[in-house]
């Protein structure tokens, strides 16, 4: 059975079509997820994102404890910002993918996918176990309501007196929302402008509502975030990510910090990844006819062999276009690519990621 | 969720009208619940062209939706006389409409259709899911 985030009668009385993700029973779509896709990318669109896991890392070496955890250096995150980092396994393999808000000298509060929440919290306590740190999975008392899209602070300012206008992208601060307590983070997943706002679970109806008055404000569902991540490049657990993959091929080497003072799981296998050149690099595809690459299809060279396969993919709204993430073979050529759409091999153009980035 | 009561449907969520009609001629599409199911479709195929023969059962076409591809199966035997040039053109229109400007195909049928259902055990299937 799975489980209700605090808005699930918000979402059955908006007729939502609902699916089972991640344990959770969540809103796929309201109305047209494209629709919802657009509003976000034009105006606003609200999303009950409850599902995800939210832990507390607290204590003197709060940070320290992170710094041996993780592969970022959270230790010199400033008071009120926040960094995405990621939990990798001692083979280096993606256990996670994470938002880390520093909430006070003490306080840090990590963001994990719904799915990976029990593994990112087993992996905190048992590694923060040497530190004077407390790891505290609080995900069943929050909701995590996300407003998204270039009408974001607009809409906001009207239900809160916090100074968003001074709220950096990446940065968190604590502030009164439609009448409740939240947190007030400028961070999202749909490579527009907009707030996640984490509030107690007994307030999430309330401010749900408050936020959805408005008129430009859109309801929107799972299927409308993946297509939006999908067109800002953004990475899926699951899809790019997977504790079978490094962070150095899904090109994200950036976020492990091998030149951080402490040791931390992972760092002798992702110093060895870092000077070995990937066997293989996540891209971006746009097919050039009306037929969409899906997660797990083969891509196919020139020649018609196999040399990768499709992570993510969906028609773009914004592009007009079916476009897609693959791992594809290091060795093989970017030119004369396809994708094996169930037996049919439909040719695609690499890109440069993101597909999307906004002006 | 709207299961017309003069339609007759198949197992894999087509429907069929015109079984009374004396040319023998029938028009297929998709049902509602299909295209719920499927999301917003983006694009459909099928493999046969108008004077091509289909089997029912058989899979024809496929329609692909914003989020998955799914066969299409006809649900009857015969030579397809017509194909929906609206719904090729803009498929969303079977979202729309289903059961009127969102039929897919027509087939003047060669045997009698099989195992069609009626609208209520049609109803009884996509409620048990």
């Amino acid at each position: 059975m799975s489980r209700k985030t605090p808005l699930y009668e918000v979402h059955a009385g908006l007729d939502a079509t609902l699916v089972d993700f991640a344990g959770y029973r969540m809103p796929l779509r309201y109305k047209s997820e494209t629709a919802e896709h657009r509003a976000v990318r034009t105006a606003a669109g609200l999303f009950d994102l409850s599902h995800m896991g939210e832990i507390f890392v607290t204590g003197p070496e709060a940070g320290a404890a992170l710094d041996y955890a993780l592969v970022g250096e959270l230790s010199t995150l400033a008071v009120g910002r926040a960094r995405y980092t990621m939990i990798c396994a001692p083979d280096g393999g993606v256990l996670d993918d994470l938002i880390v808000y520093r909430l006070a000298a003490e306080t840090f509060l990590v963001v994990a996918n719904a799915a990976n929440t029990d593994t990112v919290r087993a992996e905190l306590t048992e590694r923060a176990a040497g530190f004077e740190a407390a790891v505290d999975d609080r995900s069943a008392s929050y909701a995590l309501v996300a407003l998204q899209g270039p009408r974001s602070q607009a809409v906001l300012s009207g239900h809160t007196a916090a100074p968003l206008a001074d709220l950096r992208y990446y940065a968190v601060m604590a502030g009164e929302v439609g009448g409740v307590d939240a947190l007030i983070a400028r961070t999202g997943y749909t490579g527009e402008d907009g707030f996640e706002l984490f509030v107690s679970s007994a307030d999430a109806e309330a401010l749900w509502r408050a936020l959805a008055d408005a008129d430009d404000v859109v309801p929107a569902g799972l299927s409308a975030r993946d297509t939006l991540r999908l067109e800002a490049g953004m990475p899926l657990y699951g899809n790019e990510l997977t504790a079978e993959t490094t962070p150095y091929e899904a090109g994200l080497g950036r976020v492990v910090k091998l030149g951080k003072k402490a040791d931390f799981v992972g760092r002798s296998a992702l110093a060895a990844q870092a000077e070995t050149p990937p066997g293989r690099r996540l891209v971006g595809l746009v097919a050039r006819g009306r037929r969409a690459p899906r997660k797990g299809y083969p891509v196919v060279g020139s020649d018609g062999t196999p040399c990768g396969v499709v992570t993510s993919g969906a028609p773009s709204p914004t592009l007009g276009r079916p476009i897609a993430m693959a791992y594809v073979d290091s060795g093989a050529a970017d030119s004369g690519l396809a994708v094996d759409v169930r037996g049919r091999h439909e040719p695609v153009d690499v890109v440069p990621l993101p597909f999307y980035k906004r002006s | 969720m709207s299961v017309p009561e003069q339609l007759r449907y198949s197992e894999e969520h087509e429907w069929v009208s015109g079984l009374e009609n004396e040319d023998g001629i029938v028009t297929v599409g998709i049902t509602q619940y299909a295209a719920d199911a499927l999301g917003e479709i983006v694009f459909i195929e099928l493999q046969a062209g108008e004077g091509d023969t289909v089997e029912a059962g058989e899979p024809c076409g496929e329609v692909e939706s914003t989020k998955s591809v799914s066969d299409i199966y006809s649900p009857v035997s015969g030579e397809i006389t017509a194909i929906n040039a609206t719904v090729v053109d803009e498929p969303k229109v079977i979202n729309d409409d289903p059961y009127g400007e969102g039929w897919i195909f027509k087939v003047r049928i060669s045997e009698e259709p099989g195992d069609l259902l009626d609208a209520t055990a049609y109803s009884k299937l996509i409620e048990e899911g």
